[in-house]
């Protein structure tokens, strides 16, 4: 299992939970358990492409996927994966 | 001959005015926080920029371009969003110049930010500070329709990475033949950008990483993840790591360049160093350059040099990037 931190603008949707635990052997299928668990979760994680909503950070412990494999990192038991609205600085 | 190497180093050059001498900065060698030998630690000091970071190079670039394209003469007010640095820079050199400038700049910045603002006369616009810098953007976007503005746009202005490819890269390069990773911080993306772009058509090996805050429970102002937002200028194409690390990390790491290597360094400049030494520890050799974005003038008031962690009020609730 993997534990899902979850930000404080998606805790509407997860019931003001802080952490959700969901199992996957990669990013995506640990997202997925979420929104199955979740299903409010799913149009703000998710573009209608399936792909990443492009405002959405998700890291896998403390690295972003995007520069890794994407949805398809592979995710071993106790990771924790990350998920953050992209924010600005300067 | 003794003189005339005096005339340039360590005296760093001789200009006709202070934004002409913006850039040119040193590269230290950080020997103690080498992880292994083999492994050399070079920090990039952009502190010591006329006004302090960085962003004196990309506030001269961008006010310089629109300059040459005609699109701003002295007398245009200037609008700019920022988390301080870049406002900081764009006041002193649009005094310089003739501009009136308008930053707008999120309320939970260091007490020392809007000060110097002032002191260089400009004006801001405060956002909510529970936005952080998007907040700001979402404003000064708002504000920008008004035709007596013109804004410079550090997220989306090619002159912001054009100032690191055109400078700070290339310095970068004259001193060290091989670079085997750069680091730096990510805000607007234009270190990373303009640096790793040069960097990697000298060696496309070159790796290049980001550091960027872990925002936490800090972002607690955003409507819904869809308030989130990527800088335009960002190819994340270009970038082979990005690791985010926390504020209570990135001051730990802070007071470490300065007890361990006397380098007196803002924030975020803590958490770029930690994400160099870690890079350092997993490649067999080669050169690590880490870009310093500002000295530590404008955190005193904060007193991240000097209290115990723990006595830091609003550690996370402070824009610190």
């Amino acid at each position: 299992m993997a534990t899902i931190r979850i930000p404080p603008v998606l805790r509407a949707q997860t019931g003001g939970q802080t952490e959700v635990e969901a199992a996957g052997a990669n990013v995506g299928e640990v997202l997925r358990a979420l929104t199955a668990a979740h299903p409010d979760t799913e149009s703000q994680l998710f573009g209608a492409d399936g792909d990443l909503n492009r405002y959405v950070n998700v890291y896998l412990n403390d690295e972003d996927v995007r520069v890794l494999d994407g949805l398809e990192t592979a995710v071993s038991d106790g990771d924790t994966v990350v998920i953050l609205p992209a924010m600005a600085g300067g | 001959m003794l003189r005339d190497e005096l005339l340039n180093r360590p005296c760093g050059g001789r200009f006709g005015d202070i934004v002409e001498s913006i850039g040119n900065t040193p590269l230290v060698e950080l020997p103690r926080l080498a992880p292994k030998s083999g492994v050399r630690i070079y920090a990039k000091l952009e502190g010591r920029n006329p006004t302090g970071s960085v962003k004196d190079r990309i506030a001269k670039s961008m006010i310089e371009s629109a300059e040459a394209e005609g699109l701003i003469e002295p007398g245009q007010t200037i609008l700019e969003p920022t988390s301080g640095n870049t406002g900081i820079s764009l006041a002193m050199i649009c005094r310089r110049k003739g501009y009136p400038l308008k930053v707008v700049m999120p309320e939970n910045v260091t007490e020392e930010r809007t000060q110097l603002l002032e002191m260089y006369g400009a004006e801001i616009v405060f956002t909510e500070g529970a936005k952080g810098s998007n907040g700001a953007v979402e404003v000064a976007l708002e504000m920008a329709e008004d035709p007596r503005y013109y804004m410079p746009y550090q997220y989306g202005n090619e002159a912001n990475p054009r100032a690191h490819y055109e400078g700070t890269a290339v310095e970068i390069l004259e001193e060290l033949d091989e670079v085997a990773a750069f680091v730096g911080g990510l805000g607007t993306g234009g270190t990373l950008m303009g640096n790793g772009r040069r960097l990697k058509e000298h060696d496309p090996e070159t790796l290049v990483v980001a550091a960027e805050p872990t925002q936490g429970e800090m972002v607690h102002g955003l409507r819904s993840l869809e308030d989130g937002f990527i800088p335009p200028i960002i190819d994340l194409s270009l970038i082979d790591r990005k690791i985010m690390v926390s504020n209570r990390d990135a001051i730990v790491w802070t007071r470490k360049l300065l007890d361990e290597e006397g380098v007196f360094a803002g924030v975020s400049s803590g958490a770029i160093a930690r994400i160099a030494v870690r890079i350092g520890e997993e490649l067999e050799g080669g050169n690590v350059v880490f870009l310093v974005p500002d000295d530590g003038w404008k955190y005193l008031s904060s007193g991240v040099y000097t209290k115990p962690i723990d006595d830091i009020e609003n550690l996370d609730s402070t824009v610190w990037w």
